[in-house]
């Protein structure tokens, strides 16, 4: 089992490392669609928290994003402060809707949450179009401050972003914390009467993946240099966002990030076969969810056993 | 006059509403699937009534009938192809596999909208309505097909109804969303049962779909939307309650025509999805949910 694990690290390692030696070799194209990938990573790595540790049905991870992303966007360019201000202040409009969200979590469960969450991300898009004067409404809202115009210090931004924010997921979902999550989300009553205060953890649960959500979310603003309903409110981000954690692994954190490198790596090379690339993709996700549940990084552990 | 015309448009988008919805509660009360590609099995009905009747020229009542079957072939394949592998994997542990269910139907959704955009592009269509002409009713001029669409879904209702509770199919239906262990024991094969669930719901779909089409049109844009609107419904009424699945479908639809007609268009959904939240806090099991 130790020697699997070194293994696992170095593999991991080696990995990391060619993405940080990548810059100096490809094109600002490919460095460009990594840098958006690695966005989405954490996207993907912060709903794994909720789904497969809490085990709580969000179909909405673009409500907590978009709230990150919106939240930047206007104080950015409606309210002038400056980047680094307007990334915080989104952050905090989506720890704030994070925690709204876990108030319905704590009396509803399954289908009935995931509703909830749904119909929070169609609320947050048509208060988009309605207040179109705030937000820029189907256009999108441009915003006058950028993370940098070069496509190797973006790169290096994500790529950072990315490892730092996976590194303390991995380690919340390792500590007491993520364990007394399963186990609540398994079974509450069970959970509870151990004496856990399982409603003061899932709503802390709920504020962390809402705050790594939130984060990325407005970074990512910064990075494309508008906000838009298309590029983080849209359910279909969403469901990629559930399709890259299932398809990598659940309950592993790290599976999210490679099933979403995965998915737009994916995605760009099957670029030339047109309209139809977004139907393959989904056709292997599909093929991966029916075959192999427990996603990429299962299938790896499966054939190590064998 | 406007009182009028908001009761008659009301009572034919609720009626349509109520037809949607009740195939996606009646496959989660006999088999407990939420099927969440519902609004892809109405778009694949439309569209194929749409591309006969309009490409090719044929009768309305053909290319109704043609976007009928389409619908209820694809419901099969939902079921054959995607529901049912999932429920028997072994490798999907049984408290996670409605999950599963739930994310592969998900994507079986986007499949069929990415296919039909592949194909007929995602403009909008209109169904042939079955029949063409305005009536003027107590000074409303309404076209005929709006009346004509409603009594159909009526009908159809009707004809389930008898079925789920005047026939012996109907009672191993229900016997079977009660418990379908004890009707194993009772030595009824269950896996028949549930294809002949399934045959009902792909008509239901098929039925809705191009009725919905002829009315409001249709187009691969429109899936998520009709997904979200028959699960809202469903909810809101409680799940598996076919009597509260056709209240809440009055409810939402007169809210949603009051709203666009007295508010705004664009605000349409806004107040319908309010009270879902509403409704959702103070009686998570819906209107006449039991649970």
């Amino acid at each position: 089992m130790q020697a699997f694990k070194t293994r696992n690290i170095l593999i991991l390692a080696a990995i990391l490392a060619i993405l940080v030696i990548l810059p100096f070799g490809a094109g600002s194209y490919v460095l460009g669609v990594l840098t958006t990938a690695f966005y989405f990573a954490v996207f993907a790595m912060s709903w794994d928290l909720l789904f497969g540790y809490a085990g709580e049905v969000n179909f909405g991870p673009t409500f907590l994003i978009g709230l990150g992303a919106y939240g930047a966007g206007i104080g950015n360019a409606l309210l002038g402060m400056p980047l680094p201000i307007a990334v915080l202040f989104g952050t905090a409009a989506a720890v704030i809707g994070g925690v709204a969200l876990a108030i319905p979590a704590l009396k509803l469960s399954g289908p009935y949450l995931g509703l909830i969450t749904l119909v929070a991300v169609l609320l947050l898009q048509q208060a988009i179009v309605i207040f179109a004067g705030v937000s820029g409404g189907e256009i999108g809202l441009s915003v006058p401050s950028v993370l940098s115009i070069s496509s190797k210090i973006n790169y290096a931004y994500a790529l950072i972003f990315m490892i730092i924010s996976g590194a303390i997921l991995l380690t919340i979902a390792r500590s007491s914390l993520g364990m007394i999550l399963q186990a609540a989300g398994q079974d509450r009553v069970a959970a509870a009467a151990l004496g856990f205060d399982v409603t003061r953890h899932k709503i802390l649960a709920f504020a962390v993946s809402a705050f790594f959500s939130g984060l990325a979310g407005a970074l990512l603003v910064f990075y494309l240099g508008t906000a838009s309903v298309n590029a983080v409110v849209d359910l279909a981000i969403g469901i990629r966002v559930i399709i890259a954690a299932v398809m990598g692994g659940r309950r592993t954190i790290i599976g999210g990030a490679i099933g979403a490198i995965f998915l737009i790596v994916a995605a760009e090379l099957l670029r030339p076969l047109g309209q139809l690339s977004s139907f393959v993709v989904a056709l292997m996700a599909l093929g991966v969810i029916m075959f192999f549940p427990d996603g990429l990084l299962g299938m790896i552990a499966a054939r190590r056993r064998s | 006059m406007l009182a009028l015309q908001i009761l008659i448009d009301g009572f034919a988008i609720s009626t349509l509403y109520a037809l949607g919805a009740l195939g996606f509660t009646l496959i989660f009360g006999v088999s407990g699937v939420l099927n969440l590609a519902h609004g892809g099995l109405l778009v694949v009905s439309a569209m194929a009534a749409w591309y006969v009747g309009t490409a090719l020229g044929a009768n309305a009542w053909v290319s109704a009938g043609v976007g009928i079957g389409a619908g209820l072939a694809v419901t099969l394949v939902t079921y054959g192809a995607v529901v049912r592998p999932v429920q028997r994997s072994r490798a999907i542990p049984g408290a996670e596999r409605e999950l599963f269910v739930l994310t592969a139907t998900l994507l079986w959704g986007v499949m069929l909208q990415e296919l039909l955009d592949y194909w007929f592009s995602d403009t909008p269509v209109a169904v042939k309505p079955l029949l063409s002409g305005t009536v003027n009713f107590l000074g409303v001029r309404t076209p005929i097909n709006e009346f004509l669409t409603a009594a159909i879904a009526w009908a159809v209702m009707g004809l389930l109804w008898l079925l789920v509770n005047r026939t012996d199919i109907g009672k191993r239906l229900r016997a079977t969303a009660i418990n379908p262990r004890a009707l194993t024991l009772l030595g009824f094969d269950l896996e028949r049962i549930y294809l002949v669930a399934w045959l009902i719901y792909g008509l239901l779909a098929g039925i809705a779909g191009v009725l919905i089409g002829s009315f409001l049109g249709s187009g691969s844009s429109y899936i998520a939307g009709l997904t979200g609107s028959a699960f809202t419904i469903v909810v809101l009424g409680g799940l598996g309650s076919v009597s509260g699945t056709l209240i809440a479908a009055y409810v939402v639809g007169y809210i949603e025509t009051l709203t666009a007609y007295l508010i705004s268009p664009a605000l349409r959904e806004v107040p319908a999805l309010l009270l879902l939240i509403a409704v959702m806090y103070v009686r998570p099991q819906g209107l006449l949910g039991k649970r």
